[in-house]
């Protein structure tokens, strides 16, 4: 672990080196508000964001990704993506849940597709500076993260402290010219902000421990909170749509002008949907808003966990902001479902 | 998780690339239904068990999971009965011999034929085209009929034109010691046999709950009247197996279509011993 002192004129040349060497995708303005994109030039790098709208999640599992080329006769090609490229100014929460993807696409039967993009990344993450209105990363332990990244930024007065790791790292920081290493009082201060990240990221707070969500999910199945949430459910998808630990997806052919030649793709998918869990013949094995519903922070809260060993609610608060709604979030069905326990689940 | 991550090696098998196979012999069953036969190109047997599934790939269509209906006794070559219902098994249904398809899988869980089933009476319950996975089980119980005590086939169709493997039905009850009852949810004017859903099938049967397993699949509406009907007769849930349906869009647990609450159907499932299944709200 080495942890350099960049002052801005060295960061806006180190990133500018990194532009030169392979594809970075970074945090750009985009209105009034930040996302994720190819940066061209420094200065469009903007580490003071709040929140993107897309997580970065979409450079790893796209939108639409390619899986299989075919031909006639049913023959079938893999196509792998595997350019390197940069990840840079991923926020803790954001990181946590890429960490959480990596562990769900390699049990049990290893998705190659997504661990070569994966492979492929240099993922510098960026001590958040700015919370944005909805974010709860200091509730569920993802404010701070202190390994299995690349790179980490963290803004302390004059300039940024990074700190590499391993040898993507040590790529990173070959890039640096005249690297300075960071002193005890600059070390202190990033402390500091971890310590202040952790206490300020709670725009809501979560009442529940994170280790008795699952408890408590198991005793909630028929918690009246589900119904009356989803009858103003508009089945959108938009919290899926936005989140960085979802991963569901369909699959889709599309063939060319000549109708035998084409590729088979993945897209992302989402349980809020109606058709979801339909299948052919239209019989729908989920059937109402409240089920979907329910699945989702079911999900979050206790599947996914059960998988894994961790919350698969990192608290960056955007189905929150994209719930037109305003049921989505997270912290507020919880807590209810602790504070008012339901009459039938608490007999039990 | 960081070995795999970090690992050079990119030698992994893609698991969403299907395997070629050739349409061998195409049979019409009934309006909807058709068997196929199907060989892989690779002529390696499948290598499947009764009550598992295939993902059935036609490029520029897709995919769909098909439950195979023949036994691994049977030989190298497999078959599935597809009833036309969406895109890609409409599709499907205008391939002729020598066409070819795409095969994933063998996907899931399967009946427990080489361990709860041997040794003991067996009764399949199958409604419609739930007859489809479970002949595969009938198949390799009727291939190994020393391993198994009495067998009980009840079937249920909704009309007698929608009755599934109708000449083979001899040849499951000759090794003798089988009891094969069926009834129709609707009558025609030819039909001479029992009208009424297949629960009522269940009472004309003497079996003991003690040295019996039972094997369910049929419409998701079948499960519980059969379950009733199967529990007030004294069979415990250790005893039950079903396979349910559900949509298994990509077979290796990725891409969360099919779930039973936290359960990947394509991984833990489509078969499911009844007891493991009865506090998953979603299930039945």
């Amino acid at each position: 672990m080495s942890v350099y002192k960049l002052n801005m004129e060295q960061l806006r040349n180190w990133v500018g080196r990194l532009i030169a060497e392979r594809p970075v995708y970074g945090v750009r303005q985009k209105d009034e508000r930040f996302v994720f994109g190819r940066l061209k030039k420094p200065e469009e790098l903007r580490l003071d964001y709040d929140v993107t709208i897309l997580p970065p999640k979409k450079y790893i599992l796209p939108t639409r990704e390619n899986l299989l080329a075919y031909q006639p006769g049913e023959h079938y090609e893999s196509l792998w993506a595997d350019e390197p490229f940069v990840l840079l100014g991923v926020h803790p929460y954001d990181f946590v849940a890429i960490r959480q993807l990596d562990l769900l696409f390699e049990r049990e039967k290893p998705d190659e597709h997504y661990l070569r993009r994966r492979r492929a990344a240099t993922i510098i993450v960026a001590d958040v500076e700015r919370a944005s209105d909805n974010v709860f990363a200091g509730c569920v332990g993802t404010a701070v993260v202190k390994d299995a990244f690349d790179g980490l930024l963290t803004r302390v007065e004059d300039g940024y402290l990074l700190e590499v790791r391993g040898e993507k790292g040590e790529w990173l920081a070959s890039l640096l010219e005249s690297p300075s290493p960071a002193n005890a009082a600059e070390l202190s201060r990033r402390n500091d902000v971890w310590e202040n990240n952790r206490r300020r990221l709670r725009k809501h707070e979560l009442k529940v421990p994170p280790e008795q969500l699952g408890d408590l999910l198991r005793r909630s199945v028929d918690h009246p909170l589900w119904e009356e949430k989803a009858r103003l459910c508009y089945s959108c998808g938009s919290c899926n749509l936005v989140c960085p630990t979802c991963y569901c997806f369909d699959v889709r052919d599309e063939s060319d002008w000549s109708l035998d030649k084409g590729v088979r793709y993945r897209v992302w998918d989402g349980c809020l949907l109606e058709d979801f869990a339909m299948v052919a013949g239209g019989h729908n094995f989920r059937p109402t808003r409240a089920a979907r519903y329910r699945h989702r922070y079911y999900r979050k809260g206790l599947y996914v966990p059960e998988m894994i060993g961790e919350l698969a609610c990192v608290g960056c608060g955007r189905c929150i902001t994209a719930c037109t709604a305003g049921i989505a979030n997270p912290v507020e069905v919880y807590n209810r479902l602790q504070e008012e326990p339901h009459e039938d689940d608490a007999a039990e | 998780m960081r070995t795999m991550l970090q690992s050079e090696e990119q030698t992994l098998e893609d698991i969403y690339r299907p395997r070629p196979a050739t349409v061998v012999r195409v049979e019409d069953m009934t309006r909807t239904e058709k068997l196929f036969e199907l060989e892989l190109d690779s002529g390696e047997p499948l290598g499947h068990m009764p009550g598992q599934f295939v993902e059935v790939s036609l490029a520029g269509i897709g995919e769909a999971p098909i439950s195979i209906s023949s036994s691994p006794t049977r030989g190298r070559r497999f078959e599935l009965v597809v009833r036309r219902v969406g895109s890609l098994t409409r599709a499907l249904h205008h391939l002729k011999p020598g066409d070819k398809v795409g095969i994933r899988g063998p996907f899931g869980t399967w009946f427990p034929v080489d361990t709860d089933l041997r040794g003991r009476d067996v009764i399949f319950i199958c409604g419609g085209i739930g007859l489809v996975p479970v002949r595969s089980a009938i198949q390799y119980v009727v291939d190994n009929r020393t391993d198994y005590g009495h067998v009980f086939i009840l079937f249920g169709a909704r009309t007698p034109a929608d009755r599934l493997f109708t000449d083979e039905y001899e040849q499951w009850c000759s090794p003798g010691e089988v009891t094969f009852l069926e009834t129709v949810d609707k009558r025609d004017a030819r039909w001479t046999g029992a009208e009424g859903v297949i629960t009522t099938l269940i009472p004309c049967i003497r079996f003991d709950p003690a040295r019996t397993v039972a094997v369910i699949c049929g419409p998701p509406v079948m499960y519980r009247f059969v379950i009733v009907g199967l529990k007030e007769r004294g069979m415990a849930e250790e005893n039950i197996f079903v396979s349910l349906e559900r949509r298994m869009k990509c077979g290796v647990g990725k891409c969360g279509h099919c779930q039973i609450n936290h359960i990947y159907v394509c991984q833990k499932g489509p078969v499911f011993r009844l007891s493991e299944i009865t506090d998953l709200e979603e299930a039945l």
